[in-house]
């Protein structure tokens, strides 16, 4: 096995264009790989052929289905998800106030930050919402006061105080 | 969190591959043992650090055309009995408290919807309002209107 294949696969996951965003038709086997995986994958050996014998299909089949929706944008991500609030890091939900016509420019200021996690447009006045990660609070204040000022537009920084639930279950 | 934990994060944030011995050849990378990684993966889903294996639809991409961010002006008094309540609600994937920014922002309660139709979305909506209604000054939606960028951080 070549030496960094695990990097090669995974850097698949990093590079896919993330912006498929229309419905697409899903056969039963995929329903229900994407309604088992949104659950747990077992800790095992050969943990593909364990969902293969619960869906009662095949380990091959298994991985050949998952891989596919990974490359076609279906699924965004395979792995385990990771809370980083547990551990280091700090982050926050921040919003800008951007006008209809500056769109575009302002997103591709804002996403050059490479501590921008997500960004989706929202139909509000605050129109510009995404997710900041940094290392420590100095970090995050610092790079949202950069933001303000370098796209000029209104800002709001809106880090959690308090989490009730997290858990996103969508079935197919 | 201790160092061998910091170096799967590191490993894995990206995501792992999908193949016949997914743990081993993460192991292989990390230069340690395959029952040492699934040892440490399964301590870290215990402590919280890790909250699942899976993977993330694109919720556009099975249907879920709508995501509405629901936000919600809730008396200070009332907010940890509103997010117990809201968060145990199946349609809420994420609530959170977070700060006001009067007089731009009044809301301090975050909940988030997803729905198959936008009718659906603000069904689900309603019926947030419902539960809450006595502890809501008022309460707007967000619906997303397009990603624009998207990594495999997931908050």
């Amino acid at each position: 096995m070549h030496p960094d294949s695990v990097e090669k696969k995974i850097s698949k996951q990093k590079s896919r264009s993330h912006l498929l965003q229309e419905p697409v038709n899903l056969n039963e086997l995929e329903k229900q790989l994407i309604n088992r995986l949104q659950g747990d994958l077992p800790l095992t050996e050969r943990p593909f052929l364990q969902i293969a014998d619960e869906l009662g299909t095949t380990e091959s089949e298994v991985i050949l289905v998952l891989n596919r929706l990974l490359e076609e944008g279906v699924i965004t991500r395979f792995g385990p998800l990771f809370d980083i609030s547990k551990g280091s890091g700090c982050f926050s939900l921040c919003a800008l106030k951007v006008p209809q016509t500056d769109i575009d420019r302002i997103a591709s200021i804002v996403n050059e930050f490479p501590q921008v996690a997500h960004n989706y447009l929202r139909d509000n006045e605050w129109n510009m919402w995404f997710v900041l990660a940094a290392k420590c609070q100095d970090e995050l204040t610092a790079i949202f006061e950069q933001i303000v000022e370098l796209t000029g537009c209104p800002g709001i920084n809106c880090p959690k105080e308090k989490e009730f639930f997290v858990g996103l279950n969508l079935p197919v | 969190m201790n160092t061998i934990e910091k170096k799967i994060i590191e490993k894995m944030q990206a995501g792992m591959p999908i193949s016949e011995k997914p743990y081993e050849e993460i192991a292989e990378a990390l230069n340690i043992s395959q029952t040492q990684l699934l040892r440490t993966l399964d301590g870290m889903k215990k402590s919280g650090l890790i909250r699942r294996i899976g993977l993330v639809p694109n919720h556009y991409a099975i249907g879920y055309t709508v995501n509405l961010m629901t936000v919600w002006d809730i008396k200070d008094s009332d907010i940890d009995q509103v997010g117990v309540s809201v968060g145990a609600l199946d349609f809420v994937s994420h609530c959170y408290q977070r700060p006001r920014h009067l007089p731009d922002w009044p809301y301090n309660f975050f909940a988030m919807v997803h729905g198959k139709s936008e009718a659906e979305a603000n069904d689900k909506m309603q019926q947030i309002n419902l539960l809450i209604k006595d502890s809501c000054r008022q309460f707007t939606s967000l619906k997303s209107t397009k990603i624009l960028k998207k990594t495999g951080l997931r908050i």
